[in-house]
């Protein structure tokens, strides 16, 4: 089973933390940046994407994060973290700067604020029956460059995209108390290391 | 307890296609979960809440007056301008919550017509009913609300809080209540996890709080929606000390901009409570942030905030 770190300085990385922990894979916490080394693919969690940024440069992980990313980490994101591996962002802080590595432009709230927030069944590409999706102040993609493949969209959006090992979703799948869409990842994950 | 209570139907909007629920229990408990590890800033203008926001702020509390100054000028506190509150809205990108008063659910009303992304229904306010706190259910905004003990956080939960957060005593830059509080609810919550069946009936007497929740609590070892910590937090090492003792996130009132330099203040308490563990990093962020709030001690208050409340 591949060795499942979870970004841990803001956000909801407990029920990511516990998901990957049922599917039977090795679940590490991470908060420091010699922790990537150590792990095979990274999930950044919900939570807030200014502030997760900001403690992602206090700490000094944002580089090798993002030369981890490029390396070949795999990487489960979900909105904030969707946010944070955007080339661009749009409606966020002038200064926020995200890692720049799936080329897709999203919108920050884009569903609108929290009164907006809804659930929504969703078709997604591997599963057979509907996932519910969980938009919470959630960011809307408005662009994905040919580069990123669409897994499930709504309403003509796309909400889950993906880019060789790298997924990411608008939606939260860890609070969606359905763990399907973590194993799809593990398994997409585990067949790539097997046959690379 | 079920996802949507049959207390809460959920709002299906027919026009577009596929149907979007909102304000079901899941999107309203799911921001306080997005919240965790974080630290939700009182601002009382747009430039306030920018440098919160700067300092790594995972949300911020808009209101008039910080709780230091309502207790220094005594007279009834009220939710706060909408104007006011909407200018912090245009100022920040990070979700903006403000304050109604204890049962007064129509100031909850106009808060969540503003589109606030969550409302505390709190005791720093002066309460508006004396008997019964707004039926949260009834809205699709989340609510937080403050609790002293299990029996507290458990009412307010029936009542559809989608977040407590222990009270402490708001406004005293004193952590002593706040230490009070969050041991009264997590030692409760251990203690019920080694209750039989039959005691959990008798705890939920003694509590006075919903069978369900108790049973719930039971179960789970925690409450069912996040625990923060507010009231008092005046320094890292204070946020450091609630994270420790079972806090999920830390509200820090007057604590940082009653401060002498608020800017790297909250800056320190962000990092102290995502490192909250590591005593290395707080003793880093902690040096040279010059003199803290002066505080208060508890036995010398006029009024006790947290008293409010039923």
């Amino acid at each position: 089973m591949p060795k499942i770190g979870v970004l841990a300085l803001q956000g909801a990385f407990r029920e990511h933390a516990e998901a990957f922990d049922a599917l039977g894979a090795d679940v590490v916490l991470i908060k420091h940046a010699e922790q990537f080394a150590s792990i095979d693919a990274i999930v950044l969690p919900g939570g807030e994407s200014t502030t997760q940024a900001k403690l992602l440069d206090t700490f000094a992980m944002r580089a090798p994060l993002a030369d981890a990313l490029a390396a070949g980490l795999g990487c489960f994101a979900t909105c904030a973290g969707l946010i944070l591996l955007a080339t661009e962002v749009l409606d966020g802080r002038a200064d926020q700067v995200p890692l720049g590595l799936l080329d897709v432009a999203v919108r920050r709230n884009g569903y609108g604020r929290q009164v907006m927030s809804f659930e929504s069944a969703l078709e997604i590409e591997g599963l057979h029956a509907p996932f519910t999706g969980v938009f919470i102040r959630a960011p809307r993609l408005v662009r994905v460059g040919d580069s990123v493949e669409v897994l499930a969209r709504h309403d003509t959006h796309p909400v889950l995209v993906r880019r060789g090992r790298i997924w990411a979703a608008g939606f939260h799948p860890e609070l969606a108390d359905d763990l399907r869409l973590h194993q799809l990842f593990l398994h997409a994950l585990t067949r790539e290391d097997a046959n690379p | 307890m079920a996802q949507n209570s049959a207390k809460n139907p959920p709002t299906q909007t027919a026009s577009t296609t596929p149907a979007r629920t909102t304000g079901t229990a899941r999107v309203k408990r799911g921001l306080a979960e997005m919240l965790r590890g974080g630290v939700i800033m009182d601002v009382v203008d747009a430039e306030q809440a920018r440098i919160a926001e700067d300092a790594g702020a995972c949300a911020v509390m808009a209101l008039e007056r910080v709780p230091a100054d309502i207790r220094r000028d005594g007279g009834v506190a009220r939710m706060s301008d909408p104007a006011m509150v909407a200018g912090i809205q245009d100022a920040v990108t990070i979700p903006v919550m403000a304050k109604c008063r204890i049962g007064h659910f129509a100031e909850a009303q106009v808060l969540q017509s503003l589109g606030v992304d969550y409302i505390d229904e709190s005791e720093v306010l002066t309460p508006a009913d004396e008997a019964f706190h707004v039926d949260k259910w009834a809205f699709t905004v989340p609510f937080v609300c403050g609790a002293t003990n299990l029996g507290e956080a458990l009412r307010r939960i029936g009542e559809g809080a989608c977040m407590i957060r222990s009270k402490g005593e708001a406004g005293t830059g004193n952590i002593v209540e706040a230490v009070r509080h969050l041991r009264s609810i997590l030692g409760d919550v251990r203690k019920l996890t080694q209750a039989d069946t039959a005691e959990l009936f008798g705890w939920a007497k003694e509590l006075r709080a919903p069978l369900d929740l108790v049973q719930e609590v039971a179960e789970r070892g925690e409450l069912p929606v996040p625990l923060f910590c507010a009231g008092g937090i005046a320094t890292p090492a204070d946020a450091s000390l609630v994270m420790q003792l079972g806090a999920q996130a830390v509200f820090v009132g007057s604590g940082i901009f009653k401060s002498d330099d608020p800017a790297p203040r909250a800056k320190a308490i962000v990092e102290a409570t995502t490192h909250f563990n590591d005593p290395a990093i707080v003793l880093k962020v902690s040096s040279g942030l010059g003199d803290a709030m002066k505080g208060q001690e508890i036995h010398q208050l006029e009024t006790k905030l947290a008293d409010r409340g039923w």
